[in-house]
């Protein structure tokens, strides 16, 4: 039994963790499920710290998730969205960072369409910055739920089989989802659209497959990804009609899975597209649980991550007194 | 560092063990509405011989719980990231008497730490704390009902108690670190 957890400075990418920096977050998050459930009142770990969720682009869920996390290890929160902020009369994102640390944030949880917003942010902060997903970069926190959701049903990943479909090359979810699995030992496999498909998956370490109906017997979970249309200018697909027939997750293909496989999906769902209503409302889904681990998770980030930063102190010292003037 | 010395042997914390549960006994006459909580991580093993010896001695099977106090400490950031371990308390606390079981008491923020996580639990008659060692240096006003050892220590040293469940031997042993 270990005395201590290996440090996590900042979360901006699965790609800068390690098996154990992973292994930490979800263990943790163990732990802390029962308050994440409610089944437990909330904790003072970060009584009188301030995490700033910093969304640049919309969510709903993901920013009730971190905000709910946040609360429930009693944080206090401020929300900062583009939408009616002086990000929408012209601020730069520098200037937005200056003011948060001027104002004497500990956290900041930042949603930004931009792919590399976090890392820019944390050139800017010296304070840990999670990554609530940017552009088509990465979403980690996403990624480590469903790694939490599926360890908690499957045990250790190790060797486990993991079918990723649909829109592979809009999914921050994928890129995360990909390296944390990998991370602890499963097997991936892509299956996607040609057009939807990375051009450099050959460098992911996964296997693609063309055909869903090839690999669904030997999952052990099936992981349906949003068509993504906000971020589809063209035409990727003939239709929703042929996608859902072609890569859709259907109440046939589930039939022929393993008795204990799960079906999973990140939300906000397009039903009878990527996932038929019937299957998401199944005892094979997941997905309100994966909702639900999504709190824990966050409050595990959450707790590490401030964990692993001496706390802010402010030299309380006028500022007279400061530059040895005479007021 | 040099290396550690042993202050106490394995029967001499079987002894301590003996002596703690006989003194809880008589200052609670009997074991009726004991509850032993025991501190993550050595304090969940000592509570479990604790009611394994109430229970040799009394015939009443004492109920023990554990506590984990890592999310209720005023030190985050200070120390680096700690695991959290589990907290299992698995009866109602009204009406009973929670007996706090851990092995050091050294600063007393642990054990801070703990009343407000009890609190959380439910709202105990009465609160009692037995350590098995306690080595002073107390930064807030808490003392323990009952006390295996008291080992006076320089502020600085180690002092390390050892349970088979955790460490495979029994004991207490001390680290002097030089200034």
């Amino acid at each position: 039994m270990t005395d201590w957890l290996p440090h996590i400075p900042r979360l901006i990418s699965i790609e800068e963790l390690d098996t154990e920096q992973v292994t930490a977050v979800l263990d943790t998050a163990e732990q802390l499920l029962p308050i994440a459930q409610r089944r437990r009142g909330s904790v003072p770990t970060l009584r009188g710290k301030v995490v700033c969720n910093l969304f640049l682009e919309d969510s709903t869920r993901t920013r009730l998730s971190f905000d709910l996390a946040a609360k429930r290890l009693s944080a206090e929160v401020i929300n900062f969205s583009a939408k009616g902020s002086s990000v929408s009369k012209g601020e730069s994102f520098k200037d937005t960072a200056l003011t948060l640390d001027a104002m004497g944030v500990d956290c900041v949880v930042v949603r930004s369409g931009s792919s590399g917003a976090p890392l820019q942010l944390a050139g800017y902060l010296d304070v840990p910055i999670m990554n609530a997903g940017d552009g088509w970069h990465q979403h980690p926190t996403q990624a480590l739920l469903d790694v939490f959701t599926m360890r908690r049903h499957l045990g250790d990943l190790t060797g486990r089989r993991v079918v990723i479909v649909g829109d592979v090359l809009h999914s921050r979810v994928a890129r995360s989802e990909v390296q944390a699995l990998k991370l602890l030992g499963a097997h991936v496999t892509l299956v996607a659209p040609p057009t939807l498909l990375p051009p450099a998956v050959q460098d992911w370490g996964v296997e693609v497959a063309r055909d869903l109906d090839e690999v669904v017997a030997d999952a052990d979970v099936l992981y349906a990804l949003r068509v993504q249309r906000e971020r589809m200018h063209r035409a990727f697909f003939p239709s929703s009609r042929e996608y859902a027939r072609i890569w859709g997750v259907t109440g046939d293909r589930v039939a022929r899975m393993k008795p204990d496989a799960l079906v999973m999906h990140p939300g906000p769902m397009n039903r009878g597209v990527e996932i038929t209503g019937d299957v998401a409302d199944s005892d094979r889904a997941v997905i309100t649980e994966q909702v639900t681990n999504g709190i824990a998770v966050r409050m595990a980030c959450l707790y590490l991550l401030l964990a692993s930063h001496p706390p802010r102190v402010e030299p309380c010292v006028p500022p007279a007194a400061r530059t040895g003037e005479v007021a | 560092m040099s290396s550690p010395a042993r202050i106490l042997s394995a029967d001499d914390v079987a002894r301590m063990l003996k002596r703690l549960a006989h003194e809880l006994l008589e200052t609670n006459h009997g074991a009726d509405g004991l509850v032993l909580v025991g501190i993550q991580t050595r304090g969940v093993p000592l509570a479990r011989r604790l009611a394994a010896m109430i229970e040799r001695i009394e015939g009443t099977e004492v109920p023990t719980g554990a506590l984990d106090v890592t999310l209720f400490r005023d030190d985050l950031g200070s120390r680096g990231p700690k695991p959290i371990h589990p907290t299992d308390v698995p009866v109602d606390l009204q009406g009973r008497t929670v007996v706090l079981v851990d092995d050091v008491l050294y600063t007393g923020r642990t054990i801070r730490a703990a009343l407000d996580a009890l609190n959380e639990l439910g709202r105990p008659d009465r609160i009692k704390l037995v350590v098995l060692v306690d080595r002073g240096h107390r930064q807030l006003p808490i003392r323990a009902d009952h006390v295996g050892k008291n080992l006076p220590t320089a502020y600085g040293d180690r002092i390390r108690v050892l349970v088979a469940d955790v460490d495979g031997e029994d004991g207490v042993v001390a680290e002097e670190v030089s200034a």
